[in-house]
């Protein structure tokens, strides 16, 4: 139970630092690492409540929502890239 | 009361803590990616010691490795120029500071009782009870591609739907230099077995860690190799090939799932004799599709024949 707690406390953490850095800083790149952080922090809450020792079987739902939740993150970062990319090409016109 | 078999656990978070810190706080972007990269294979590290290989093989190749990939290649497009630091006020600023520490006191708060509550009755028991029955005895892969599979088949239209974004904001990069002598060795081995790695990811994730994200994750990586060594098209076919490449995925299940409907099922509900096979089926599908959507997004958008390939006759003249 221990270690389920320091790792959700963790992610807990990863979050909120995610979203300091999201309100902090102005441009959309170090913003986007900032929600790929917070993004992070999620999934390892989700993981780390899947978690019952290493004696028990754990979880499997929370697993298949994180897997899920990582390709769609990075199909929304991708996503997010070629609009900035396109934005500054924009600018650059 | 400290227990020492703790201590590779709060190391760990620690070190998880100090890279997001280092990249989010790192005023160089490049740095700050790399640091983030690092993070990405920390985490996979944390997802093996909690009991999910699942995640730890995806979250090297997707998390750290495509995600890092992306990000640096968009550092090339001179992303990284934007110099203009945050304007916070002070006020603003110790705002925010007292905003998140108490939000994260407050989450905190919430997973300590969360925890330490009483079990209940979780789904857990029920898709282990079940797994005789879903075709796979991987349990991740019968909750993505059984039980949950509408869940499965919204995510594959998310990713279709960022690679159609792709397409239309984007235009393909300028590619590499053909690779040198020695990357071109590396290339040559790296790249099939790439390809044979996904293939058994793919096949193994029916019954072991394993399974479509993390095949397709792989079969991408390949073609970014590929592309760093500088052929440019990074495996991927031209054309209409290319396009049922990225709808393969979303449309064999789509298919799929009708057909049971038409069979006298329910959208998605597998007949129990062929669960496995359709499975498989569907992640093969599943595999192309998100490998070729990931290496669009690298490559960055649509080709220059991407739009006009079947316009061919409205240039020619018309004789009149």
């Amino acid at each position: 139970m221990t270690q389920a707690l320091i790792y959700a406390l963790t992610g807990a953490v990863l979050f909120m630092l995610g979203v300091r850095a999201t309100l902090l800083r102005e441009s959309l790149l170090p913003r986007l690492l900032a929600l790929n952080i917070c993004g992070a922090g999620v999934f390892l809450i989700f993981v780390s409540l899947a978690y019952r020792g290493d004696s028990l079987p754990v979880d499997p739902v929370p697993h298949a929502l994180v897997l899920t939740g990582l390709v769609v993150a990075i199909s929304a970062t991708a996503l997010a890239l070629a609009l900035n990319r396109r934005l500054r090409e924009m600018a650059d016109e | 009361m400290m227990n020492l078999t703790l201590l590779p656990d709060l190391l760990l978070a620690g070190m998880l803590i100090g890279l997001a810190w280092a990249a989010l706080s790192s005023d160089d972007l490049r740095r700050g990616v790399v640091l983030f990269i690092a993070f990405g294979l920390l985490l996979a590290i944390v997802w093996a010691r909690l009991l999910a290989p699942d995640l730890a093989l995806a979250e090297a190749a997707i998390g750290a490795g495509l995600s890092g990939a992306l990000l640096l290649v968009a550092l090339r497009d001179g992303s990284g120029g934007d110099k203009r630091a945050a304007k916070r006020s002070r006020l603003n600023r110790w705002l925010i500071d007292l905003f998140v520490l108490v939000m994260t006191c407050l989450i905190g708060w919430v997973l300590w009782l969360t925890i330490y509550a009483e079990p209940v009755e979780r789904l857990a028991q029920l898709a282990n009870a079940m797994l005789d029955r879903s075709g796979v005895s991987n349990p991740v892969t019968a909750v993505l591609l059984n039980y949950r599979a509408y869940d499965t088949l919204l995510e594959l239209v998310v990713v279709l739907a960022a690679v159609l974004g792709v397409l239309v904001v984007g235009r393909e990069r300028r590619g590499y230099r053909e690779a040198g002598p020695v990357f071109y060795g590396l290339v040559h081995w790296l790249v099939p077995l790439l390809i044979v790695t996904a293939g058994y990811l793919l096949w193994v994730g029916a019954h072991a860690p394993g399974g479509a994200f993390q095949a397709g994750a792989t079969l991408a990586a390949a073609g970014i190799v590929l592309r760093l060594a500088g052929y440019d098209a990074a495996g991927l076919p031209d054309g209409r090939l290319l396009r049922w490449l990225l709808v393969a995925g979303t449309g064999v299940f789509l298919l799929l799932g009708l057909g049971m409907n038409v069979s006298g099922g329910r959208f998605l509900q597998y007949p129990e004799a062929w669960s496995g096979s359709l499975i498989l089926v569907i992640e093969v599908a599943a595999t192309a599709s998100i490998a070729a959507a990931l290496v669009l997004a690298y490559r960055g958008g649509r080709t220059d024949g991407w739009l006009f390939m079947d316009n061919k006759d409205k240039s020619r003249e018309v004789s009149s």
